[in-house]
């Protein structure tokens, strides 16, 4: 394998990685090498690529801040095609084997980007940009700011095509969920999971112990090897998992957390077996957060130039990864920490030509820095950095501002301090309290039971201590959760003496000092808003767009906080935080739909004879979760010449069509009627056993809620049918007054839906077909089985139901099974059929029977309309109550200017209706258009010889016969068309009787 | 997301439940006026505290279960079936 040179991976070292396994990936086309264990920004910066991105607003050069998923500035697209992944942190995608990415935000390349010219115009850039120079025309937004916003501003290119990678969901419960593998998290893990709690360790890198250094001694031993041994201790315990790459990003009520897992994110290719990403929900009856803390960036001029990087991110790159970020790294402090990145870059042979900590005396650690010939300068604070696309030199001045030295250097290690990690915590809104001692936010975290903090996540900065103080919070929240705990002691390491932090949040200067990097807010910006009254700080979040980013400020939010107090004279925790939300890292949309996508993002119900309309060749149609034939074209036909025959050959012959997805209800007690009553407008305490009723029901607040037949299979007993649609909702609607209105009626009911499947059988050739198939089970004669009679009888074996009711209007039968006999019905009454010209026909052709038939269903069930809307006014019973009868009297519902039912057909027979349109009149006095109504369902029927419709217009049925226009925006279709009675076919009920 | 003791199944989780909203309202009787119906159909309370809830167990018994919630801090403090006594803490 041929493998590129890495100019600048140290010869000696580097726990993380492997260097007998070279890996190639290219960036921005060009190929370099790196090792299995590198992380993509390690890799690059062996290879000497500092320079990575452009900035969001400025497309200034940007290098790699941090080693951690806190990264602001190394942000890439990575991979290609479909599977290509904007804005991923080149500080946490793991090499592999022929990884490509590509830098974003530059055009038309990474080194000559044409929108830099943008800082030269930077005064018209500053805070509130974006408000400011796109207030005015408002006319120009669309056409010409947004679209300039969108170029300029655009951070990378989601892929277009759909995400090929696979996802899936997981659930735990556990006892406690430690957050974090560092060294407070290990050591809680170990204290909780000895106890035999349930435990999960979660830690969001591929390897646990956080920021332990190399150096570092735990127990007398080294502390990758302390790190091997707890790892191994904590497999031992058959209660409590290790979770790497697992990353909690939400945090919610009842301590509920939401974890991204990257399954397959560092591979090549994610293997058949495993999805991409698993989306984790955890229920964690305790939690112990050890987030640890971040360290922030020092604010100074022309700090983002790249080779600026965060003194704790030099460290890790050195000791992990073998990698000189540096030939020669100045190192500027506020504190301890620094010294041992220092100290480490002694050990790794790079040249430190300066270290200016901005402390006035010495501590212990300077003097040995002294000691070990580091240049250590104090009261010294770094002016500005200089170079382009690499920082060339570093400028320092004195506290007063005064410029002491010019030092060369390529790279700059920087450290303002920590900031505790709160961004999980806060999510719950508990507001951080702040610790001047140490510069920082801590959580508060006494108030509510449920959560721990261990380590440096709450202000322990110190090994031994963080050690100490997660292992006593592992035990102690076992104990609360009553568990044995054995007294053991914690792991320990040499104590350090800490000196103390010095604040330093805006070193002296005048030029560009970045406080937000992947925003491009400065701290001049800060100044801005402060000056134009954008003092609050959730004002100056929005206005400067300050840790509004993708990483929500994690680096930049305290250095801000703290600007903007000094510019306001007040402490930091009078200018307080603002909040962080879930997610706390960004989660690809298809992790959250998991499986839940295409076929898959709701259950599919099929119908009994879905097999039967299958080797029909039915087209379906999803009514719901239910998949509905909706025709059965024949060879060549198209889908309206298919209806149209399906129509017309069920009013010439007989026609087949699958019921069973309408809901079915049974009804027992002995108020079962009486509930009835109280559901329906009309009433049921005398239908006879034996026979159906057509039943409509209101909403309490007297709309039209749904309606269907309901059949009296015995005195106590009911069979109910609803709408396919709102099967569900009447169920519902039933229980709520059955069992917390009317507790007293003894009436209780189940859904039958999926119990009994049904066909009906439509035409004038009807029961010759049923006759054939029942041969004599049943008498259908028009005297044993007449219109709206009801049957049960036992047909081979198994008992059916025949209801002799129409919705197309001819003579049928609606004929229910058990749902496993469902097939054998549908063949047999076909081959039955066979002699009677027989066709299944599908819910389009149902439409068009129904609508011809001047039935009302779902269009005229709009959820607006009153029966007498409907023109089944004369069905309200005046003598009895029932639901929406008392709302349904109010003003507005019974107003003679209500739009009615009628029906509608074109004057000119071959134009074309459409649903929707309006009824309009004088639209050429006016100007203005008026709607009268409107046309909820059309057909092109083949029993009228033209389209005809049903619809809604003020004065209803007093129109009959008047011409009126239907305008239908959506085509500017106008037409004139005449208001008919609804019923087009057979208006004496002569067919459906006979 | 809750965990929600159903009177019937025992403690589920939230999502085998829906909401059904105030359950401190109730049906008036059918002679009652509009207004009454009025109220009873559009008239909210939006409680700082303490609330009383139908929660409908769908994913389950098909019950509906009286909740007694905090809508400040999302505590639920107990649960009953319908017409079945409530309880509240003390400072309710
Ligand atoms: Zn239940």
């Amino acid at each position: 394998m041929r493998t590129h040179k890495q100019p600048c991976r140290l010869d000696t070292g580097g726990s993380s990685i492997q260097r007998g396994k070279p890996l190639r990936f290219s960036f921005d086309g060009k190929s370099y090498t790196g090792f299995e264990g590198d992380t993509l920004a390690s890799a690059l910066l062996a290879n000497g690529k500092h320079l990575v991105g452009r900035s969001f607003k400025y497309h200034r050069p940007r290098g790699i801040l941090t080693a951690s998923s806190e990264e602001p500035n190394a942000l890439v697209e990575l991979r290609k095609g479909a599977f290509r992944e904007p804005n991923t942190r080149a500080t946490t995608i793991e090499l592999f084997e022929g990884l490509v990415a590509k830098s974003q935000n530059r055009f038309p390349s990474l080194a000559f980007d044409v929108l830099s010219v943008n800082q030269l115009f930077s005064r018209f850039m500053g805070a509130g940009f974006y408000y400011k120079t796109f207030m005015w025309p408002s006319s120009f937004w669309e056409p010409v700011y947004e679209k300039f916003i969108r170029r300029a501003a655009g951070l990378g290119r989601a892929a277009t095509l759909p995400d090929p990678d696979r996802y899936e969901h997981a659930h735990h419960h556990c006892d406690v969920l430690v957050i974090g593998g560092g060294a407070a998290g290990l050591a809680a893990a170990l204290s909780a999971g000895r106890s035999g709690a349930r435990v999960i360790l979660a830690e969001e890198t591929p390897r646990l112990g956080g920021s332990l250094s190399r150096t570092d001694i735990i127990d007398g031993a080294p502390a990758d090897e302390w790190v091997r041994n707890t790892r191994r201790a904590l497999e031992a315990l058959p209660e409590t998992q290790i979770k790497t790459r697992f990353c909690v990003f939400g945090y919610y009520d009842n301590n509920i957390f939401a974890a991204i897992e990257r399954v397959g994110d560092h591979l090549a290719a994610t293997p058949k077996h495993l999805p991409r990403q698993r989306l984790h929900t955890i229920r964690a009856r305790k939690v112990i957060f050890a987030t640890g803390a971040l360290e922030r960036p020092v604010v100074f001029d022309n700090n983002d130039i790249p080779g600026v990087m965060l003194s704790s991110a030099v460290r890790c790159y050195v000791d992990r990864f073998a990698v000189a970020p540096g030939k020669s790294v100045a190192i500027a402090t506020n504190n301890d920490d620094a010294y041992h990145t220092a100290f480490a870059l002694l050990d790794a042979g790079i040249n430190i030509p300066v270290l200016a900590d901005a402390r006035l005396a010495p501590s212990a650690l300077s003097e040995r820095a002294r000691q070990l010939g580091i240049r250590v300068q104090h009261a010294m604070l770094p002016q500005c950095a200089h170079g382009s696309h690499r920082v060339t030199a570093l400028s320092l001045q004195r506290t007063d501002g005064a410029f002491a030295e010019r030092v060369r250097c390529d790279c700059i290690g920087v450290s303002g301090g920590y900031s505790p990690n709160v961004s999980l915590i806060s999510q719950r809104g508990e507001r951080p309290r702040w610790r001047e001692d140490i510069l920082a936010f801590v959580p508060e975290t006494n108030k509510t039971e449920d959560i721990g903090c261990a380590g440096a996540c709450h202000g322990v900065f110190d090994l031994n201590a963080c050690l100490q103080d997660g292992f006593d919070m592992g035990e102690r929240t076992a104990k609360e959760l009553g568990f044995d705990v054995d007294t053991q002691t914690a792991p320990s390491a040499p104590s350090q003496e800490a000196g103390a932090i010095h604040p330093l949040w805006r070193c002296p200067g005048n030029g560009k000092a970045f406080v937000d990097f992947q925003n491009d807010v400065t701290a001049d910006d800060i100044h801005l808003a402060n000056r134009e009254g954008y003092s609050s700080v959730e004002h100056l979040k929005r206005y400067t767009t300050l840790g509004m980013a993708t990483d929500q400020g994690r680096t930049s939010n305290v250095n801000g906080l703290a600007i903007l107090a000094l510019a306001q004279g007040k402490s930091i925790p009078e200018v307080g935080t603002t909040r962080y939300r879930p997610p706390a890292v960004p989660v690809a949309i298809g992790a959250f739909a998991g499986h839940e996508r295409g076929k898959n993002f709701q259950p599919v119900r099929r119908t009994a004879m879905h097999a039967c309309h299958e080797k029909f060749g039915a087209v379906f149609v999803e009514a719901g979760q239910w998949m509905r034939p909706r025709y059965y074209p024949e060879l060549g036909e198209n889908m309206e010449a298919a209806i149209w025959r399906e129509a017309k050959l069920v009013r010439e012959n007989v026609g087949v069509c699958d019921v069973s997805t309408l809901g079915k209800i049974e009804l027992f007690g002995e108020d079962a009627a009486e509930f009835l009553n109280r559901l329906y407008i009309n009433g049921w305490s005398k239908l006879p056993v034996g026979k159906a009723r057509y039943g409509l029901m209101l909403r309490e607040d007297g709309a039209v809620f749904d309606d269907g037949t309901t059949s009296r299979l015995g005195n106590n007993h009911f069979l109910m049918t609803t709408t396919t649609a709102n099967a569900a909702a009447v169920l519902a609607h039933m229980e709520k007054y059955a069992q917390t209105v009317w507790r007293d009626l003894d009436v209780h009911f189940c859904s039958a839906t999926e119990q009994w499947c049904g066909v009906s059988v439509a035409g004038p050739l009807a029961r010759e077909t049923l006759k054939a198939v029942f041969k004599g089970a049943v008498d259908l004669s028009n005297e044993a089985l007449p219109f709206m009679g009801v049957r049960e009888f036992v047909w081979n074996g198994t008992t059916a139901r025949i209801f002799r009711i129409s919705f197309s209007g001819e003579l049928a039968y609606e004929v229910n099974v058990p749902w496993g006999y469902g097939e054998a019905m549908w063949e047999r009454i076909m081959d039955a059929g066979r002699a009677f010209n027989i066709i299944p026909y599908g819910t389009e052709a149902l439409g068009v029977l129904r609508i011809e038939k001047g039935h009302v269903a779902g269009s005229e069930l709009d959820g607006r309309t009153t029966a007498t809307d409907m023109g089944l006014g004369s069905m309200l019973s005046s003598k009895k109550q029932f639901i929406g009868l008392p709302l349904s009297r109010r003003e507005g519902m019974t107003s003679p200017k209500r739009p009615s039912l009628v029906g509608v057909k074109p004057v000119k027979p071959k134009q074309r209706l459409r649903g929707g349109a309006h009824f309009v009149t004088d639209i050429a006095k006016k100007g203005k258009i008026e709607s009268l109504g409107w046309i909820s369902s059309v057909a092109d029927s083949p029993a009228v010889g033209c389209w005809i419709g049903l619809g809604y217009i003020q004065g209803g049925h007093t129109r009959i016969g008047e011409k009126v226009t239907a305008w239908y925006p959506m085509k500017n279709e106008m037409i004139e068309v005449e208001i008919c009675d609804p019923v087009f076919v057979d208006p004496k009920g002569e067919r459906l009787h006979g | 997301m809750h965990r929600i003791k159903c009177p019937f199944c025992g403690e589920r989780d939230e999502s085998e439940y829906i909401y059904q909203g105030d359950a401190s309202v109730s049906h008036p009787p059918f002679d009652a006026s509009i207004g009454d119906f009025y109220r009873y159909v559009y008239v909210r309370d939006n409680p700082k505290g303490w609330h009383r809830e139908w929660w409908h167990h769908v994913g389950g018994c098909r019950m509906w279960v009286q909740v007694a919630r905090n809508t400040l801090t999302h505590e639920i403090y107990a649960t009953a079936p319908a017409g079945g006594v409530l309880d509240f803490p003390e400072d309710a």
